[in-house]
C-alpha cells in the first residue's frame, strides 16, 4: 500500500490528473447485466455528458460512483487516488456531489436547513446555520445561484429547488458534481440558467457529469460525451467533433428517424369541445383557468407547457378523474364533465394514456395481463357478471403483446419488471384496442427508450389517420412539434396561445414561459 | 435496471425463507427453554407429539386452525385493499351475538333452517362491526387502525353488558348465555359415534372446519377470479391507478372491510355453535390478533394462511401439552415461544433475505 | 387413514403409560387469571401448596390460556387418573360437567359454582354474608357517612359482594351513601391497580372515607390510594390488613385456600363428599379479619355489633339478600 502511494506521488505534475477514473466497472442485478466492464475517464474542470437510452446503465454507473451500489468488479480513482466508495458518505468526503432526478429535499425545511442537512457539525444547529448562511451568500455570488436562504423549500418552484440541491452539494465541498436528468422539470429559460451555472462551475475548476437523454443539451454545453448502450460504454467523444446524428446512432445502434413521417391531417367533425373549463384546488387556486379548445376527428392537438402548468389537471378533468368547478367538456355532443367518473367517460368512447405510468397507468405489483385490463376490467368480454375470466384476460394480453411487440411477451410477468417502453406499450395497447374515438395521452414517451418512442409515435399517427381524435400532452417540445397538427401552449392554468406545427420553436418556448405576444 | 435488487427464486421466497425463519425462532425459543432448566429437544418433542402425535392432538390443532383461518382470511382481505384491520377480535366477538340470537331464539325450528341462518347472522354481525370503521375510513378519513382497535374495546364492553344483562340466566354465576339446546354444529366426536360407531377422542373439532375450507376457496376466488376482487386488489396496490380505472376506493374500502368482518365473524360460528353451544365472555380469546400474524406469515394468500393457521394451531396445542408435561414451562413461556415465532416470521421476515439473495446471486454466476 | 391408525396406536401407548402415573393424586386447573394473581387463584395455589407441604403428595396443575383449554385440561388430568380434580372458578362449570359425566369414577370439585353430579363437590361461598359484616364495620367507621365499593370486572359475583356490603352499611347507618364502581368489563379489570387507585381517588373526592375493594389485583391500587389519601380501605379474599398497617380497616375473608386444602385432604383420606358446600359465616368460609394491624381501628363497640350480626345471620335472624337470586339489590 505504502509502495503504491509513493508511486502515485511520483507521477509528473504537469499532466493534469483526471477528476474521476472508472476502471472496468461491472455490475449485475440478478439476470440483468447493468454495467459491462465500463471504463471512463473524466477530466478535471470539464463538463462530461453521459448519454444513453433508458436502461443503458448510466444511472447505475453514477450510483456506483456515488456509493449507492457496490460494483461487482472494477476500480474507482478520484484525482488519481484509488478510492473505496461504500456509501454516499464516502463519496461526499471525496468531493463528489450528486443532484438526483427526484430531489432529496425536506419540503417543510428552509433552504438553509436543507443545505446543512447531513453537515450539521455538532449538537447545536445555531453555529452551523450561521456558517452556512455566510457560505451560501458566497456561493450564490460566485455561481449565480441566488436563493432566499429562509424560503421554505416546499414552496419554491422546481427550478429553485434544483438550485438548492446544487448548493447542498457545493456546501459539502463537492469538486465533482453529478446531475441526473436535470432539465426534465425545467422551463427552457430555467434550463438555460442551469447551463450558465454549470458553465461557471466548470470555469472555476469544478467537474460536472451530466446524465441526460436530450441530445441537444449534450451538444450545447458538454466538452466530452460518453455514450452507453445496454450496459456497455460504446464511445467517448469530444463534443465538438461529433454530431446529433452520430450520437443518436451510437445510442440505439442504428439510424433512427428523429422526425416523424406523417402526411397532412384531414380534420373532420369536432369530437371534443372544452368550454370555459375551470378547476380550483382545495385552496381555491384555479389550476385550470377558463380553458376552451376543440379537437377534431383526424387530428392531433398537442398541449405544450412546462410541467405543473395545469396540463395534468386538464387530463384528469377530461378523463373524468376529477370534476370541473365550472365549464363544460363536450364529447360527441354530450357533456361528460358532469359525470366525473372515469368509467362512464370510458364507456362513451374515450381512452386515456395517463401521464404517470407507474402510479396511474398500471399497477406494478400486478402481472402484465392484469395491468392490461385496468379500467376495462368490468367489460363483459372478460367474464360475465361478477366473474373475471382469467383465461380471457391472459389471452387478450398475449395478443396485445404480440401486436405491440412487448418484450418479454409474458402476460404473467409482473408489470414492474418491464422496461419503461414496454410498460408504455402495454398501456397503449390496452387503450387503443378498444377503438376509442378520442385518445387523450399524457407524456407518451417519458422515460421510454428511442426504439419505443418511434413505435409509439407511429401508432399515434396511425390512429389520427384512421380518423380518430388525439389530444397529446407532453413536456417534450420536440415531441409536441413533431406529432401535433395544432399546438396549444399552457401556462399557469391558461391557454397562452395556439400555433401550428411549423411555427418557430423559440416562439412556443416564450409562450411556455408565460410571455405572450397575443396577450400584449 | 428493470430488475430489482435481490431477486430470489420463488421456491426460496415462499418455501426456504419461512422455514429458515421458523427454524431460527425455534432455536431462540430453545435457548429460552434451556435457560429455565429444561431440555429444549425434549420440550420440542413434547410439543410436536402433543400436537400431531395423536388424533386428539390433531383435533385440537385443526380446531385452533379453524379459528385462525377465519381471522387470518379476514385480515388478508382487508390487507389486499390496503387496510390493516386489527379489529378481527372485536368483529368475531360481536358476531357471536348474531349466532347466539339466532341459535337461542329459533330453537323450535329444525337445524337445516337454524344453522344457515345462524351462520348468516354471524357473518352479518361481524360485517357490520367492520363496516362502521370502513365507513369512517372511507368517508371521514378516520384511520382504520385506530377505529378498529377502538371497536375491539367498544365490542368488549357492549358484549359484557349484553351477556350480563340480557343473556345470563338469573342466578347463574358464569357470565354466559344459557345453552343452545336446539340446533348446533356437530363435533367430529358426535359424528363418529352417531354415524360410524367410532369412538373418537373428545376434541372441540367440529364441522365448522369445512366452513373454513369453503372460506379459503371463497377468498381465493373472490380476490383472483372476480371483478370485485380485482378492484379490491387494485385499490390496495395502487389507489391512484384504481381511481384512473374508474374504481371508487371509498366504496371498495367499505365493501372490503365488510367482507373482512364477515370472515372474522365466522369464527363465532366455530366457537358459539360448534364448541361452546353458548355465548360466553371473551370467547374470541385473542384469535383475532393471532389472525394478523397468520395473515402476515401466510403472505395474505389463502393457501399460505391455511399453513400458517395450522402452524399456530400446532403451537397452541403443542404448547398446552408442553405445560401439562413440564410445569416449569408455564403458559407464559408458551406465549414467549409463540411470540418468537411471530417475531421471526412476521416482523423479521426479510432479515435473512439479503444474505440469501447474495448467496443465490453467487450461485447463479 | 393409516396415519390416523398410527396416531391412535401412539395415543393408546401414551395413555397406557400415563394411566398409572397418577393414582389418586389431586390436580387443580387455574383459570385465566393465572395462579399468581395475588387474589383468588393465588389463594387456591397457596392452599394446594399447603397440602403438598403437609402430605408430601405432589399435585398436578395447569393454567389455562384460552376457553378451549378448560375442558382440555380437566380431561387431560382425568385421562391420567388424577383425583380429585379441582376446577378453580365458575367459568369452568360447563367443562367440569362434561368431563365429570365421562369419568364417573373420578372425583371433581369446582369453586364458586354448582355442578350437580354425583361425583362433583361444588364449593360456593356466601360472599354477601361476609360483605355484610365488613359493610357494617365500614358504616360505623365512616365519619362522612359516605363509603365506597370498587369491584373488579362487572359480573354478578362481584355485584353480590357489593350488594351485601351495601346492606351492611345501611343496617348501621340508614342514610349512608354507598358509591359503587366497577373497574371494567373485561378480564383486565382484575389486574389494573392504577385504575383501581383512580377510582378510589374519585370516590374519596365525593366524600368516601372507607373503600371496599373486591377486585383481585386491582384492589392493591385501591388500598394504596386509600392509604395515601387518608381514608380507610377493606381488603378481600385473603387477609390484606398487613399491606398498610393501621390503614386497612379489615379484610373480607373468603377462604378458598382452606376449601382447596380440604378437598385435596379429603381425597387423600378417602373422605371426599360430593354435593354442594355452601360456605358462609357458619362454616367459617367467609368472615372478616382482625389482627394486630387493625386492632386499633375496630372499637369494642364495632366488634360487638359485628359479632352480634354474625350470630344473627347464622341463626337466620338477619337475612342478607343474595344479589344472584334475582339479579337485584334491595338497597343502592
Amino acid at each position: 500500500m505504502a509502495l503504491s502511494l509513493s508511486w502515485e506521488r511520483a507521477e509528473p505534475k504537469f499532466t493534469m490528473t483526471p477528476a474521476i477514473e472508472l476502471i472496468g466497472i461491472d455490475k449485475r442485478f440478478g439476470a440483468v447485466h447493468a454495467n459491462k466492464d465500463v471504463s471512463m475517464t473524466i477530466a478535471q474542470g470539464s463538463i462530461h455528458g453521459i448519454i444513453g437510452e433508458n436502461g443503458a446503465g448510466k444511472s447505475t454507473l453514477m450510483s456506483i460512483l456515488f456509493g449507492f451500489y457496490a460494483a461487482d468488479k472494477g476500480e474507482i480513482k478520484v484525482k488519481g487516488q484509488p478510492a473505496k466508495i461504500k456509501s454516499s458518505f464516502d463519496a461526499i468526503n471525496l468531493g463528489i456531489g450528486m443532484v438526483h432526478q427526484h430531489f432529496m429535499l425536506v419540503d417543510p425545511f428552509t433552504v438553509l436547513e436543507n443545505v446543512v442537512l447531513g453537515a450539521e457539525g455538532g449538537r447545536l444547529i445555531g453555529p452551523a446555520l450561521a456558517k452556512a448562511r455566510a457560505e451560501l451568500t458566497r456561493l450564490a455570488r460566485d455561481y449565480e445561484l441566488d436563493v432566499d436562504p429562509d424560503a421554505i423549500v416546499g414552496e419554491l418552484p422546481v427550478g429553485l429547488q434544483q438550485r438548492v440541491e446544487i448548493l447542498k452539494a457545493l456546501f459539502k465541498g463537492a469538486e465533482t458534481l453529478i446531475l441526473d436528468e436535470p432539465t426534465g422539470v425545467l422551463t427552457p429559460d430555467e434550463a438555460d440558467h442551469l447551463f450558465r451555472i454549470l458553465g461557471q462551475l466548470r470555469d472555476q475548476g469544478k467537474t460536472v457529469i451530466l446524465i441526460t437523454h436530450k441530445l441537444r443539451e449534450i451538444m450545447a454545453i458538454t466538452d466530452h460525451v460518453s455514450v452507453m448502450r445496454r450496459g456497455e460504454l460504446v464511445a467517448t467523444k469530444q463534443t465538438s467533433q461529433t454530431s446529433v446524428e452520430e450520437l443518436a446512432e451510437l445510442m440505439v445502434g442504428r439510424r433512427v428517424l428523429l422526425r416523424v413521417e406523417k402526411g397532412k391531417a384531414k380534420p373532420g367533425a369536432v369530437v371534443l369541445e372544452v368550454k370555459n373549463l375551470t378547476w380550483r384546488d382545495s385552496k381555491g387556486t384555479a389550476r385550470v383557468d377558463n380553458v376552451s379548445f376543440t379537437v377534431r376527428a383526424g387530428e392531433i392537438v398537442g398541449i405544450a407547457g412546462v410541467s405543473g402548468n395545469g396540463q395534468s389537471e386538464l387530463l384528469e378533468l377530461i378523463s373524468g378523474i376529477s370534476k370541473p368547478t365550472s365549464g363544460q367538456i363536450i364529447f360527441e355532443g354530450k357533456d361528460i364533465g358532469i359525470l366525473g367518473d372515469p368509467r362512464h367517460v370510458r364507456q362513451e368512447g374515450l381512452a386515456h394514456v395517463p401521464e404517470d405510468r407507474q402510479h396511474r397507468g398500471l399497477i406494478s405489483s400486478f402481472d402484465a395481463s392484469e395491468s392490461g385490463i385496468l379500467g376495462w376490467h368490468y367489460d363483459e368480454s372478460l367474464g360475465h357478471g361478477f366473474r373475471l375470466d382469467r383465461e380471457a384476460v391472459v389471452n387478450r394480453c398475449q395478443s396485445e403483446m404480440r401486436e405491440f411487440d412487448v418484450r418479454p411477451g409474458d402476460p404473467l410477468l409482473k408489470s414492474a419488471k418491464f422496461s419503461g417502453g414496454n410498460q408504455q406499450k402495454i398501456i397503449l395497447a390496452r387503450e387503443l384496442k378498444r377503438n376509442p374515438d378520442l385518445l387523450i395521452v399524457g407524456q407518451p414517451t417519458r422515460g421510454v427508450d428511442i426504439g419505443a418512442i418511434e413505435f409509439i409515435h407511429k401508432r399515434l399517427i396511425e390512429l389520427r389517420d384512421q380518423g380518430k381524435a388525439v389530444l397529446l400532452v407532453s413536456v417534450e417540445l420536440d415531441e409536441i412539434r413533431s406529432l401535433s397538427d395544432r399546438i396549444l401552449v399552457m401556462f399557469a392554468g391558461r391557454i397562452m396561445g395556439e400555433r401550428d406545427a411549423s411555427s418557430d420553436e423559440r416562439e412556443i418556448g416564450l409562450l411556455m414561459a408565460g410571455v405572450s405576444k397575443d396577450a400584449a | 435496471m428493470a430488475n430489482a435488487r435481490g431477486e430470489l427464486p420463488t421456491w426460496v421466497d415462499i418455501g426456504l425463507i419461512p422455514l429458515l425463519n421458523l427454524f431460527i425462532a425455534l432455536l431462540v425459543a430453545g435457548l429460552v427453554v434451556l435457560i429455565i432448566g429444561e431440555n429444549p429437544l425434549e420440550a420440542m418433542w413434547i410439543m410436536l407429539k402433543g400436537a400431531v402425535g395423536s388424533i386428539k392432538g390433531w383435533g385440537y390443532v385443526l380446531y385452533y386452525a379453524t379459528n385462525f383461518i377465519f381471522t387470518g382470511l379476514a385480515v388478508s382481505v382487508a390487507f389486499h385493499a390496503g387496510l390493516f384491520n386489527i379489529g378481527g377480535e372485536g368483529q368475531a366477538y360481536f358476531a357471536g351475538l348474531g349466532a347466539a340470537i339466532v341459535g337461542l331464539s329459533l330453537e323450535f325450528l329444525p337445524w337445516p333452517i337454524v344453522i344457515p341462518l345462524a351462520i348468516l347472522a354471524s357473518i352479518l354481525f361481524g360485517a357490520f362491526w367492520a363496516w362502521i370503521p370502513g365507513y369512517l375510513q372511507a368517508k371521514r378519513g378516520s384511520h382504520i387502525v385506530i377505529t378498529t382497535i377502538m371497536f375491539n374495546f367498544i365490542g368488549a364492553s357492549l358484549m359484557v353488558y349484553l351477556i350480563n344483562n340480557w343473556f345470563r340466566p338469573v342466578g347463574k354465576m358464569a357470565v354466559e348465555s344459557r345453552e343452545i339446546t336446539g340446533a348446533y354444529i356437530l363435533s367430529f366426536r358426535e359424528i363418529g359415534l352417531q354415524f360410524f360407531g367410532v369412538r373418537l377422542p373428545s376434541t372441540p373439532l367440529n364441522l365448522t372446519v369445512f366452513l373454513a375450507v369453503i372460506a379459503v376457496v371463497f377468498v381465493w376466488y373472490l380476490l383472483w377470479r372476480t371483478k370485485l376482487g380485482y378492484e379490491i386488489r387494485a385499490v390496495g396496490a395502487n389507489p391512484e391507478a384504481a381511481i384512473y380505472a374508474g374504481i371508487k376506493p371509498d366504496r371498495i374500502i367499505i365493501i372490503a372491510m365488510a367482507i373482512s368482518g364477515g370472515l372474522a365473524g365466522l369464527m363465532a360460528v366455530n366457537e358459539v355453535l360448534g364448541v361452546q353451544h353458548r355465548l360466553l365472555l371473551e370467547f374470541a380469546g385473542g384469535a383475532g390478533f393471532v389472525g394478523i400474524a397468520v395473515a402476515l406469515m401466510g403472505r395474505s394468500h389463502p393457501v399460505g394462511i391455511v399453513f400458517a393457521a395450522m402452524l399456530f394451531g400446532l403451537l397452541y396445542q403443542g404448547g398446552a401439552e408442553l405445560s401439562f408435561a413440564k410445569p416449569l414451562i408455564s403458559r407464559d413461556m408458551i406465549v414467549v415461544i409463540q411470540g418468537l415465532v411471530i417475531l421471526f416470521m412476521g416482523a423479521l421476515e426479510y432479515a435473512f433475505r439479503p444474505t440469501l439473495a447474495a448467496i443465490f446471486a453467487n450461485v447463479e454466476d | 387413514m393409516i396415519k390416523k391408525l398410527l396416531a391412535t396406536a401412539a395415543l393408546t401407548a401414551i395413555m397406557a403409560v400415563s394411566a398409572f402415573a397418577a393414582d389418586d393424586k389431586p390436580a387443580i386447573v387455574f383459570d385465566i387469571g393465572g395462579k399468581f394473581d395475588k387474589s383468588f387463584n393465588e389463594s387456591m395455589f397457596n392452599g394446594s401448596e399447603k397440602f403438598k407441604a403437609e402430605s408430601g403428595v405432589a399435585y398436578g396443575e395447569f393454567e389455562i390460556a384460552n376457553e378451549a383449554q378448560r375442558e382440555q385440561a380437566i380431561r387431560n388430568f382425568a385421562d391420567q387418573g388424577y383425583s380429585p380434580i379441582i376446577a378453580a372458578g365458575f367459568a369452568q362449570a360447563a367443562a367440569v360437567e362434561k368431563v365429570a359425566k365421562e369419568y364417573p369414577d373420578l372425583k371433581f370439585a369446582i369453586v364458586d359454582m354448582v355442578v350437580d353430579l354425583p361425583n362433583v363437590q361444588s364449593i360456593v361461598f356466601k360472599e354477601q354474608e361476609g360483605s355484610y359484616l365488613v359493610g357494617m364495620l365500614a358504616g360505623m367507621a365512616s365519619k362522612s357517612g359516605t363509603v365506597g365499593f370498587v369491584g373488579g370486572m362487572d359480573i354478578p359475583l362481584i355485584r353480590r359482594f357489593g350488594c351485601g356490603y351495601a346492606q351492611g352499611v345501611k343496617a348501621v347507618k340508614a342514610d349512608a351513601k354507598v358509591i359503587q364502581n366497577m373497574t371494567g368489563d373485561t378480564g383486565a379489570a382484575w389486574n389494573d391497580p392504577v385504575k383501581g387507585g383512580e377510582i378510589t381517588k374519585g370516590q374519596m373526592s365525593q366524600g368516601a372515607d372507607v373503600v371496599f375493594a373486591a377486585a383481585g389485583g386491582t384492589g392493591l391500587g385501591v388500598l394504596q390510594a386509600a392509604a395515601d389519601g387518608g381514608a380507610l380501605s377493606i381488603g378481600v379474599d385473603a387477609n390484606q390488613n398487613h399491606l398498610h398497617p393501621g390503614k386497612v380497616l379489615t379484610s373480607m375473608l373468603k377462604r378458598v385456600d382452606v376449601a382447596v386444602y380440604n378437598v385435596m385432604k379429603s381425597g387423600k383420606d378417602g373422605a371426599f363428599k360430593p354435593g354442594i358446600q355452601a360456605l358462609g359465616l357458619a362454616e367459617d368460609g367467609v368472615g372478616y379479619a382482625v389482627d394486630d394491624n387493625n386492632k386499633a381501628l375496630i372499637t369494642a363497640e364495632m366488634a360487638a355489633a359485628a359479632e352480634k350480626a354474625k350470630t344473627d345471620i347464622i341463626s337466620g335472624a338477619i337475612k342478607v339478600h343474595d344479589y344472584m337470586e334475582d339479579n337485584k339489590c334491595p338497597v343502592e
